[in-house]
């Protein structure tokens, strides 16, 4: 490491190997080389940019916010699944840093996996509040008690990003297509442990068959690979005791929370403008 | 467009049986299924060669006799080996499925704590197990 004359400000000369592939020209993807001096501060994310801005501008990558919420830019980097902007270059200590598209999903171009497969599978296990009282949620009279801990009960289910990382980090993923795999069963296990929910039936329906919960042998992958402390391992446990209740007729949830009685003793503050009127029917 | 088609990159069995930089767990989750699948192996060719006991008394001790020596010696402490593994790391397995040893669903802080490492002590107290039990097997196996 060299250190800039007149700052405190370190650089390191690291090589970059970067997938690219083209789905047109390339029948398997190749590995590319880029060297130049990285300063300290700079994501894996921001060295992708500067190859994209002073080197290659032929390199493609997906990225949005930058800051570790959109879930855009995870990749395989030294053999790992991270959100490249989460991580510091330096942190990988490495002078060769090899930057691969996500495995277990297609590749859609250089560093870009197609994410449909995600999808699908979050799309499967109906990640709603399920109720039968369609008229309250149609046209709401007041919120769905809920109390503080009953929050944090699944709070930490719902920061998921669907950037995909536990898919790739996940061994049953990486041999069975059909498994439902480990964000899809985090967020049956968000909406089933949230009280103003009812689909728990159904949401274990969708999980509980060959391919579903079962198939989740606790490798502990996902849980140590998701950059937003979700925990997808320990949702998919818990489901699975959900499931196994479920068989015995055990564990059935309370009927959804209604909605929170109107507080008593309290009157509007006089100078709280109404709101706006309706612009849809 | 074509390629794109075929090429899924999808690890699998590679990504399964190559746990690369993952934590210890993962190496775990490769020996369970591989220890499992041997002792089904072991199972079958076990009632094979004990079912030489029905052609007589004289069947079952030439069978027998073939299948001693050092090199099934060897065989059969691999056999007591994934027996042990399996077993204690699948009472490890069993109490996780149920939701025991992994915490709670709790609001996240850095550094993240999730159920991989509050199982970790459990683990490892396992592993020690398997460790002992082995050492003391092999002992009677090949030594004593
Ligand atoms: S559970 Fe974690 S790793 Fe998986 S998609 Fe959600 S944020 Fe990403
Ligand atoms: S760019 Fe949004 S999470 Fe990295």
């Amino acid at each position: 490491m060299d250190t800039k004359k007149g700052t405190n400000h370190h650089t390191k000369t690291i090589t970059f190997r970067v997938q690219r592939f083209d789905p047109n020209r390339d029948a398997e993807p190749r590995l590319q080389e880029y060297t130049f001096p990285v300063s300290q501060g700079m994501t894996v994310l921001d060295c992708l940019i500067y190859i994209k801005e002073k080197l290659d501008g032929s390199l493609s990558f997906r990225a949005s916010c930058r800051m570790g919420i959109c879930g855009s830019c995870a990749m395989f980097v030294n053999g790992f699944p991270i959100l490249t902007c989460h991580t510091q270059t330096f942190e990988l200590n490495a002078d060769v840093i090899e930057i691969r598209s996500l495995p277990n999903y297609p590749i859609i171009k250089d560093l870009i996996p197609d994410l449909t497969m995600l999808f699908e599978k979050h799309k499967s296990i109906k990640p709603y509040i399920i109720r039968t009282d369609i008229k309250e949620i149609e046209s709401p009279t007041r919120e769905y008690h809920q109390s503080p801990q009953e929050l944090e009960d699944y709070l930490q289910f719902s920061y998921c990003l669907k950037c995909g990382i536990c898919l790739s980090a996940c061994p049953t993923v990486a041999t069975d297509r059909a498994f439902i795999g480990p964000q899809a069963l985090g967020q049956a296990f968000r909406y089933n442990n949230d009280t103003r929910d009812g689909g728990t039936a159904e949401r274990l329906d969708a999980i509980d068959h060959p391919h579903g919960v079962w198939r989740c042998h606790m490798a502990g992958a996902c849980a140590d690979a998701c950059p937003k402390g979700v925990d997808p391992a320990m949702a998919a446990q818990l489901l699975k005791r959900q499931a196994a209740a479920a068989v015995f007729g055990r564990g059935k949830k309370a009927k959804p929370a209604g909605v929170a009685p109107e507080p008593k003793n309290v009157s509007r503050r006089p100078n709280i403008p109404d709101a706006p009127p309706r612009t849809v029917e | 467009m074509q390629a794109n088609k075929h090429l899924d990159n999808r690890l699998g069995l590679r990504g399964w049986i190559r746990a690369g930089r993952y934590r210890f767990e993962r190496y775990l989750y490769i020996l369970h299924r591989i220890s499992g699948l041997s002792l089904l192996a072991y199972l079958l060719m076990h009632i094979y060669v004990t079912g030489a006991r029905i052609y007589g008394a004289d069947a079952w001790n030439t069978t027998m006799g073939s299948v001693t020596g050092p090199v099934f010696t060897m065989l059969e402490f691999l056999v007591m080996a994934a027996f042990v593994f399996h077993g204690l790391n699948g009472i490890r397995l069993v109490l996780i499925e149920l939701g025991i040893g992994i915490g709670r669903p709790m609001r996240q802080e850095y550094p993240y704590v999730n159920s991989n490492d509050k199982q970790r002590t459990m683990m490892w107290i396992l592993m020690v197990l398997v460790v002992i039990i082995l050492v003391i097997s092999a002992l009677d196996f090949f030594v004593l």
